[in-house]
């Protein structure tokens, strides 16, 4: 859709995981779904975050590939693998800096979020976005992402690699260390109190 | 005779729930053959009705594509919503009437079975007195069908015991909303959420419970909002919050008193608006004295320092909002928590405006709809008293009856339970309710059901509950037939009919009005379509407070929904109420009313020392009969789990995934540990959408709230053991799920 970018801001996700499940509803792809969702550490937050494909202007993916067989569009997409090409030899799925491509072996090929190709190339918004009832991740025009809290940036560094992507990950405009402790926020002061009863 | 005719085993293996996991036709079935239709339509999965539209084709919903331009959600969803449209054609669906036979259940005509349930009403209804039938309705229902069983229960069988399961859902905060302000709804607009400069979540876990509304926060937050959030747990959405208050179970009263004792300390009331606006204020000022923060400190575990910060956020605000669910109203002092909160909108000027106020988060599909129009035991359509002559007379014309033909107020869903319980009442009839998994004690629950004389069901799946039936009527979807729900924002929406029920599945409106007709009373049920029945709730509404007579399908759909009160054609609908400064009540005023501090009645001591909370997880819906059967929601939360703070686990070394045996005054159940920091340590949580050994409401207590006759689901009493592993009747009871390999992320 000509005019909207892709923002994924995890401090915004909830964890429902409606995101993974309408991307396996996805017509080129139904039943599979290329959402990379993580719990980061359930023991000590709720925190949660869903990725899609970062479509890097330089994929790696794409540069490792033996077979020639991922491709990026004039639109910046790169797309899940040519089925007659792709030999399944799992190359972008270790190259790739964010371990976004997936390899099905049913299909004997590496498939991955195109950004829903088939939806934003008739005006639609990918599924995802579309659904993500915290907006975690969004489909917007960047005057509409400019009202958040939270600033775009689509540059990272890993290493000595800089990559620079299509996609936008939202980062926190001031950033405080935040407890993430139940106990830090309550009054009393040792255990004991609390088997005790009232 | 109602105890389950054969093996719980058998019943399982025959009807589910099997979670489906490919949708008809198959997975790669859509990009073969594509939709014929898209129906605009609503999820039937909570009280925010998402828009959504439904791909259909030939009688079958095979998929869904978001409903972008609808504006509460603007094509957003939770995973519930994307994939409700997995139930219509799942294998466990019923496709017939069933009749119980001591060899279980076998398929017969409707006529058989419609004949065999008015017999046994009769001779039951003969031998014991009208009052001996309690009829159990959903607020999952549209409402044209809530509103049918409301009168079906008065007119055709003359009984005055029918209530519903939104008595374990939104009876708090109806009955406070009532007291307060003269009328059962949310004041307010979702919109005004993002207009508002401090929003206090109150016992609301709005990212598992109401998934759309986290949207609206977040944009709250955007513009600028702080955002209070009050739980025993940190939910999601405390992740984004400016302050978070631990409170501890059953102590919420407490805390808002205290931060109402501040606001008055520090005069930061409004007292313009107070005076011009309110009465009772000086009882309640009195009232709040005693809570100083060092005392609710003590009371609640929320720090001293926090109670005051957090009122003066809130008090200092020009625009500030309250929400609240189920974490206060499940209590048995759930009104009173209520109005605790209420209390604190109105000293701080805090209603009748943009961006201010407070809102209650519905929690069922019609939540709101379900409950306006006569499901109620003690409301006729319109919201109105049963006790009132004049709303007795309104209804009895609208029906064709006299008014002392309406019988008085019954009991409330609980209450029936319990009269079932002591042989006061016999016979029961169900629609869409699940008190073997939804009520508390479920033990007391399955003791109940064996002994009833008669008992039926109408559904669309083999509930637990419909195990213990007599006979079991298949029934429809919510897609399956046409009406309205309202939302919780007080929005009147359309529900579109996608398709037919299946097999010789029938609507739900159908089969009441032919038990109507053959119990005699045909003549009062003359409907050809839900349509009609619509007709007549808009007239029987017109004058009451929730008045729809405005209201009209095609107008819902120009519009986008209507919000009640819509008294006329020409009327656009009421989306915030109070804006000319009056309440419904006779004298217009908003009423401060006092709360008085009382502990649970389940308290914690010595032999349960900690405390025990329930509640839901964002890919089950209510009692799971629908979303333990949808394979990818039972995926992402298969089994219940213990919520438990490391450091409480450490007394009882606990590990995470050990099994741990809590138990109550009532019963025990064995379950895994999850240990997280995001739950207080003397505190735990279990969610309860599962039935038998995995059903929480094993532990739960039957205490009520003394008006709204709510359970208190939020507050029991426990104590914990390790055990040695899964308890025995786990395999046969976990079949849909897998115990020993939870999803990444629940460990
Ligand atoms: S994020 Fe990974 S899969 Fe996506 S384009 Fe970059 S390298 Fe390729
Ligand atoms: S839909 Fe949105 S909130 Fe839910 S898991 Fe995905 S990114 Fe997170
Ligand atoms: S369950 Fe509620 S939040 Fe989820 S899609 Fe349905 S209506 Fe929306």
């Amino acid at each position: 859709m000509h005019g909207y970018e892709f923002y994924v801001d995890p401090s915004r996700c909830i964890g429902c995981q409606s995101c993974v499940e309408a991307c396996a509803e996805c017509e080129t792809h139904r039943g599979k779904s290329m959402i990379n969702f993580d719990f980061i550490d359930r023991q000590r937050t709720t925190a949660t975050a869903a990725y899609v494909c970062w479509h890097c202007e330089e994929p790696t993916c794409a540069m490792v590939c033996p077979a020639d067989a991922i491709k990026k569009g004039d639109d910046g997409i790169v797309q899940s693998s040519l089925k007659p090409r792709c030999i399944g030899c799992s190359n972008c799925v270790l190259a790739c800096p964010f371990g976004i491509p997936k390899i099905f072996p049913e299909y004997e090929q590496m498939m991955k979020c195109d950004m829903c190709y088939d939806r934003t190339s008739v005006g639609k918004k990918p599924m995802c976005a579309t659904v993500c009832p915290s907006q975690a991740l969004s489909y917007v025009r960047p005057e509409e992402i400019g009202k958040r809290r939270e600033k775009p940036t689509n540059v990272f560094h890993f290493g000595n690699q800089k990559i620079v992507t299509r996609v936008h990950m939202m980062i926190p405009a001031e950033t405080d260390a935040v407890s993430l402790d139940v106990l830090d926020y309550m009054w009393e002061e040792s255990y004991a109190v609390f088997s005790q009863p009232q | 005779m109602a105890k389950a005719p054969v093996s719980l085993e058998s019943l399982l293996d025959r009807f589910g729930p099997h979670p489906a996991y490919t949708p008809p036709g198959g997975w790669q079935d859509e990009s073969r053959s594509p939709a014929e239709r898209l129906v605009k339509t609503h999820c039937c999965f909570c009280g925010q009705q998402c828009g959504i539209q439904l791909k259909v084709r030939g009688n079958q919903v095979i998929g869904f594509e978001p409903w972008e331009e609808f504006p509460f959600n603007h094509g957003m969803l939770c995973p519930k919503g994307v994939k409700r449209y997995m139930q219509g054609g799942h294998p466990d669906r019923l496709l017939d009437p069933l009749l119980r036979t001591p060899k279980g259940f076998r398929a017969a005509t409707w006529d058989e079975s419609l004949d065999f349930t008015v017999a046994r009403l009769k001779e039951v209804q003969l031998k014991y007195g009208k009052d001996s039938v309690a009829i159990y309705g959903g607020a999952s229902l549209i409402s044209e069908k809530s509103y049918l069983l409301g009168k079906f229960a008065r007119v055709a069988l003359g009984t005055r015991h029918i209530d519903y399961n939104g008595r374990l859902c939104m009876v708090s905060a109806g009955t406070a909303y009532k007291l307060a302000f003269g009328v059962d709804r949310s004041p307010l607009p979702w919109a005004d959420i993002l207009k508002a400069q401090v929003v206090l979540v109150a016992g609301a876990n709005v990212a598992d419970c109401a998934p759309i509304t986290t949207d609206y926060l977040w944009r709250c937050r955007d513009a600028g909002g702080k955002l209070i959030i009050v739980d025993p747990r940190m939910t999601p959405i405390c992740r984004n919050a400016d302050m978070y208050l631990p409170v501890r179970p059953g102590t919420d009263m407490a805390l808002y008193m205290s931060l109402l004792n501040v606001i008055l300390r520090d005069g930061l009331e409004r007292r313009d608006f107070i005076a011009a606006h309110t009465t009772g204020f000086e009882q309640v000022a009195e009232s709040v004295r005693a809570w100083d923060p060092r005392t609710a400190a003590e009371k609640t575990g929320v720090p001293p320092e926090s109670i005051e910060r957090a009122a003066h956020l809130f008090a200092k605000a020009e625009r500030a909002i309250v929400l609240h669910a189920r974490g206060v109203e499940h209590q048995s002092k759930g009104v009173e928590n209520c109005l605790a909160l209420i209390n604190l909108c109105l000293a701080t000027g805090n209603i009748g405006r943009e961006g201010a106020g407070c809102a209650m988060i519905t929690g069922q599909g019609n939540g709101q709809g379900g409950r306006e129009h006569g499901q109620k035991c003690d409301q006729l359509p319109g919201q109105r008293s049963i006790s009132d002559p004049k709303a007795r007379a309104h209804t009895a014309k609208v029906w064709g009856i006299s008014p002392e033909e309406i019988p008085p107020a019954g009991y409330s869903a609980v209450e029936i339970m319990e009269a079932i319980h002591c042989g006061e009442i016999k016979a029961l009839l169900s629609c869409c309710f699940n008190p073997l998994v939804s009520l508390p004690d479920a033990k007391f629950t399955q003791e109940a059901l064996e002994k009833l004389e008669f008992f039926g069901v109408v559904d669309f799946f083999m509930s637990e509950t419909a195990h213990h039936a007599d006979v079991v009527l298949a029934g429809s979807l919510q897609e399956e037939e046409e009406g309205i729900g309202c939302t919780n924002e007080g929005r009147v929406i359309h529900i579109q009919k996608a398709v037919d029920p299946p097999g010789n599945a029938k609507g739900d409106s159908w089969i009441y009005c032919e038990l109507a007709k053959r119990l005699g009373k045909g003549k009062y049920f003359p409907y050809a379509t839900t349509k009609d029945i619509y007709e007549e709730l808009r007239e029987a509404s017109r004058g009451g407070h929730a008045d729809y007579f405005g209201i009209t399908y095609e107008k819902i759909d120009k519009n986008m929904g209507i919000f009640w009160p819509c008294p006329s054609l020409d009327h656009p609908g009421t989306p915030r109420l109070f804006e000319d400064g009056r309440s419904f009540h006779p004298d217009g005023k908003h009423h401060f009313l006092v709360t008085e501090w009382r502990e649970s009645g389940d308290p914690v001591s010595v032999e349960f020392p900690v405390y025990l909370t329930t509640g839901r997880v964002v890919s089950q819906y209510l009692s799971g009969t629908q979303t333990r059967r949808i394979g990818a929601l039972v995926d992402q939360y298969p089994n219940p789990r213990l919520e438990i703070h490391p450091r409480l686990a450490e007394q009882y070394q606990i590990k995470d995934g050990d099994w741990v045996t809590v138990t109550s005054r009532r019963n025990d159940m064995t379950l895994q540990a999850m240990v997280v920091k995001t739950i207080r340590p003397d505190t735990v949580f279990i969610p309860y959408h599962w039935a038998g050994e995995r059903s929480a409401n094993r532990l739960t207590h039957r205490t009520l709230d003394p008006r709204s006759k709510i359970p208190e689901f939020k507050v029991s009493a426990c104590r914990l053991r390790k055990a040695d592993g899964p308890p025995d009747g786990a395999r046969a009871s976990n079949r849909t799920g897998n115990l020993s390999e939870p999803r990444k992320g629940q460990a």
